[in-house]
This record gives structure tokens, sequence and C-alpha cells, in this order.
């Protein structure tokens, strides 16, 4: 079953700014999906059409095989979505946005409450239930838009940039929400910009560029396209006097500090070797820079 | 949405929107009521003892009707206009729009919201005005339906104001610059047969002039024009207005991007 089929979709801005460009793709029931593109890559407008804030020059769009144009009650039912930008009343208690918004999709007083509670409590803001919107942080806001997307258990639920300006441990709970609410049957459609974010959570990734798909793949394929990986290594001993081979690009960053690059030939078991029977004493490896982010530039800097 | 949900999502809407206008009453009901206060002490008591007798009845008395009118209209087109308004320009009604509620919904919701509001100050005015002298009522149904259509009426009115209001001007420049002075030369101070004929004709083409006589009458058992003409304007209007901006909720003007 297919939790949202696009076909097609263009957005005209104006007379001739394409914000979307006649963009086909699907998200299986139960996906936890990425749509990851640039700034102004089309994103939010793609969002926007698919959650009914943004209308469409062209194109269908189809929520569990409802077509949005022909069925937009039902077609909603089934979303819930937390967009980019604070979208609250400021003014009103945490507890009230979450009602409301309940009421808002037919769900009686009593069950919304029950509901809002449960949620509140899973996202760490049940005290705060008494404390009026604009009074909370930057992150307990964004619990709260995940809180609101959710409070009529949708079937799918579509986050913009969800943990944007969170702190790093809000962040992580919030992907440990996000999970395991995935593995309970939620499909989940994710745009950020944080990469690791979206190759910790998710199977499925779409990266849209100036308005066109420029990839549409699983995690799996696209990491298996990486042509090479750069590492960093932090020493033990300054490198001055060490001669590094060519073999693996080895660049020295600063005195403890060096860089490699493995193609997918090589065998990075064999940098270990080199450096050992050099006596070069390794305090620590890591990825120059997230294996995604690699992709993603290389996809989105093309013209 | 079954009948149930869509009435949940209606009571949502109207409830929220009562709330707001009751929670901020400082801001909402208060300055109505002063202002009509003091129109009450300087028209009806200073100025209204010299002006003894306006088509046999106490100066006072005739303007009661008026006043409560002008109020009704003041503020069932500003609860929406300001609360919708919001809505758009901090964006929370995104909440809404993404939500199954149907386009009815939400403008009944909000039209509900001003229409209490204008109701709870008109009453607010009324209570206050036996302070000043006794009220009599000729015909409570008649009264009771002016109120209520003239207040749907402009609750749709500034319902179709916040859709095309793109700053916080644009929803204060038709109360200012069109509802205020229609109100004010809508017979709430005067009957037109006071004035030349050729402002007697012009004051006939003001719709207000209908809602404020038709409310009058109701009151006072007399009217400067016809009480069906106003009963025909009031409900031609609304049924223009609903319309007008169901099409304009469908079609996602203002609301939309």
């Amino acid at each position: 079953m297919k939790a949202l089929e696009v076909e097609k979709l263009t957005k005209i801005y104006g007379d001739h700014l394409k914000a979307v460009d006649d963009v086909s793709f699907s998200v299986d029931s139960g996906d936890f999906f990425a749509l990851l593109g640039p700034n102004g890559a089309g994103k939010s407008t793609m969002i926007g059409i698919i959650t009914h804030l943004i209308v469409k020059t062209a194109g269908t769009v189809s929520i569990f095989g409802h077509d949005i144009d022909e069925n937009p009650g039902l077609a909603k039912q089934y979303i819930g979505v937390a967009p980019q930008e604070f979208n609250f009343n400021i003014f009103e208690k945490v507890f009230n946005v979450l009602i409301y918004q309940a009421g808002y999709y037919g769900i009686a007083r009593t069950a919304a409450k029950q509901k809002a509670e449960k949620l509140l409590r899973q996202l760490d803001l049940w005290d705060k239930r008494n404390v009026i919107v604009k009074e909370l942080s930057g992150g307990m806001k964004r619990k709260l838009m995940i809180a609101r997307a959710l409070i009529h258990n949708p079937k799918l639920l579509i986050l913009d940039e969800p943990t944007s300006g969170v702190d790093v441990e809000t962040r992580r709970e919030m992907w440990v929400f996000l999970s395991e609410l995935n593995k309970s049957g939620t499909t989940i459609i994710l745009t950020t910009h944080y990469l690791e974010e979206a190759e910790t959570l998710c199977q499925k990734i779409v990266i849209i560029n100036q308005g066109k798909i420029v990839e549409n793949t699983t995690l799996k394929n696209l990491l298996a396209k990486l042509k090479k990986e750069i590492f960093l290594i932090d020493l033990k001993h300054p490198v001055d006097t060490i001669e590094l081979p060519n073999q693996f690009k080895f660049t020295k960053l600063d005195d403890r500090t060096i860089s490699f690059e493995v193609s997918k030939d090589q065998n990075l078991a064999s940098v270990f070797e080199y450096l050992n029977k050099n006596n070069i004493h390794i305090l620590s490896l890591r990825n120059k820079s997230n294996r995604l982010e690699e992709f993603f530039i290389e996809l989105t800097s093309k013209k | 949405m079954t009948i149930v949900q869509t009435s949940t999502a209606l009571y949502t809407i109207a409830s929220k929107e009562i709330g707001r206008f009751l929670r901020i009453w400082t801001q909402t009901l208060l300055p109505s009521v002063i202002t009509m206060v003091m129109y009450l002490i300087i028209f009806g008591t200073f100025i209204g003892n010299r002006i003894h007798v306006v088509e046999h009845i106490d100066y006072i008395q005739f303007i009661i009707p008026g006043l409560i009118m002008m109020s009704v209209i003041t503020n069932a087109y500003t609860n929406v206009v300001s609360s919708f308004y919001l809505g758009k320009f901090t964006r929370h009604i995104e909440e809404l729009l993404v939500s199954p509620t149907p386009n009815y919904v939400i403008l009944i919701g909000y039209t509900i919201g001003g229409v209490l509001r204008g109701l709870v100050v008109g009453i607010l005015i009324s209570i206050i005005s036996l302070l000043f002298t006794k009220i009599s009522l000729y015909n409570i149904p008649l009264t009771i339906l002016f109120i209520l259509l003239t207040s749907i009426l402009f609750s749709l009115a500034g319902f179709l104001n916040s859709l095309f209001a793109k700053s916080f001007d644009d929803i204060s420049l038709i109360p200012t610059f069109i509802l205020t002075p229609l109100s004010y030369l809508g017979g709430v101070f005067y009957s037109i047969d006071l004035l030349p004929k050729f402002w007697q004709v012009v004051s006939r083409c003001n719709p207000i002039l209908y809602m404020v006589n038709g409310f009058r009458y109701g009151f006072l058992g007399t009217s400067d024009v016809s009480v069906m003409a106003g009963l025909y304007i009031l409900i031609s209007c609304i049924a223009i207005l609903f319309i007008t901006n169901l099409i304009l909720l469908r079609r996602g003007f203002g609301i939309k991007t």
C-alpha cells in the first residue's frame, strides 16, 4: 500500500518560478522516508501541497489512495504535519493547543484529553501543559509541534525539519521517539538539514534540487554508491617526522591530525597496518563528514 | 467527517473563539461598554434633556436601540476580522487548514464567535441603559431577530475582510472608514424625517439605516423605513456574504499560497 503517491507535481510561483518541477515519487506504508535538498529546493513547497496549504499548478497527490483534490477530507484524516516554522497561537496554553487540534479532527473532548496527556508525557511536556506557548523554549515548541501532529493518530506523519534549532540531547530523544513511532506502523516523511539524522532514521531517500528529483533510492543503495570515504585520525605524537605514503592520500591537517581517503576497493585495515608498522599511535578515528553529506553535496551542487 | 465529528469541530472553533474574547474582555467587551456609557451620559442625559421628544419619544429612549446596534455591528465585525487575521498572521490558521474540517464549519464557527461577542456587548449595554432610563420592548421576537441577523451579517463581513487583509492596516480600514460613518449616518442619533428630502433619499441607500430602524421598531414600535425591507436586506446580504466567503475559502483565497 502506498502511503503517498506524487505524480508529475508542479508548482510555479508567479509567471515562471518553478519551485517543484514535474516531480513523481511514492512512499510505501511503514517507510521512514527522507526528503532532502538544499534551501529553496522545493521541499517545503511539496509538503505544503501535500498538506493542502499550497495550491499546486499541476499533478496529482494521493494519500493512502485518496486524491487530495477529489477527497480532501479523507486524505487529510491520514496526515499529521509538523511544519518547519512554528505556527501556534502563541497565546494559547500547551494543553489547549492539542485539545483544539483534536477537535478540528472531530475527536471528542474526553478522548482528546487522554491522548493529549499521553503525548505530552511521552514528549516530556506534561509539566508545561498550562504554560502558554510563547513561554516554551525552541526545543519544547518543536516537541509540541510533533505532539500536535500526532493528536489524531495519523497514519502518515510529515516532519519538516523537526529538530531544527534543538539541542543535541533533545534531538536524540526525538530520534528515539520517532523511531519507535515508525516501528509501531506510522509512515514518516522527514525533511532535514542534518544528514546524520536522515542516515540514522530513514530507509529511503529522495534528494531534490531546484525543484527536480536528483536521487530516489534506499539509503543502503545510496551509500553503496560511495566511491570513497575521508577519515580523520587524531595522533598521540606529532607527525612532523613521519613520511606518509601517497596510497591513501594522507594529508597533515596539523601536528597531531591527519586525514586520508579510502576508496571502495581499498581496505581500511591496511591503513592501520601501515600506521602500526611505523609506530604511529592513534588516539581516535572519525569520518571527516557524514557519509550522506558527500552524496548530498555532489548531487545538489550539479547545475 | 461524520455529523458527530463535524459538530465537534464546529464546537471547538466556536468555543475557542468565545473563550478568546472572554479571556481578553478588557480589550473586547469593556471599551464598547465605556464608549456607550459616554454616549448615554452626553447625548442621552446632558444633551438629550434639551431635546425633549423625537417622534413623541424621549431622546435617550430613541438612541438606545441605535447605540446597541452600533456596538453589535462593530463588535461582531471586529471579533471575526481580528481573530481570523491574527490566525493568518501567526499562521496558526494552518492548524485548521490541514485538518479535515469543512470550510463551511470554519466559516460558521468564526461567525458564532462574532455573533456571541456582538450579543454579549448588546446585552451589557442594554443592562447599563436601564441605569439611565426604562426600556420597553414592543416586539421581542423582532428585536431578537434583527440583532441576531445583523450580528451574523457583520461577522460574515468581518470574515471576508480578513480573507482580503494582508496587513493589520487592512483590518482597520473598513471599520474606520466605512462602518463607523455608515453607523453614525444610519439614524442612530436622529430620525431621517428631520433631514432634507435629498439626504433622506441618500440615507435610504445606507443598509445600516434599515438595521437600526428595524431594531428600534422592536423596542419602540416606530421606524423611519419599512421593517420588512430591513429583513430582506439582511437576509439577502447574509446569503451573498456566506456564499462569497465559501467560494473564497474553497479557492484558498488569502489563506493558501
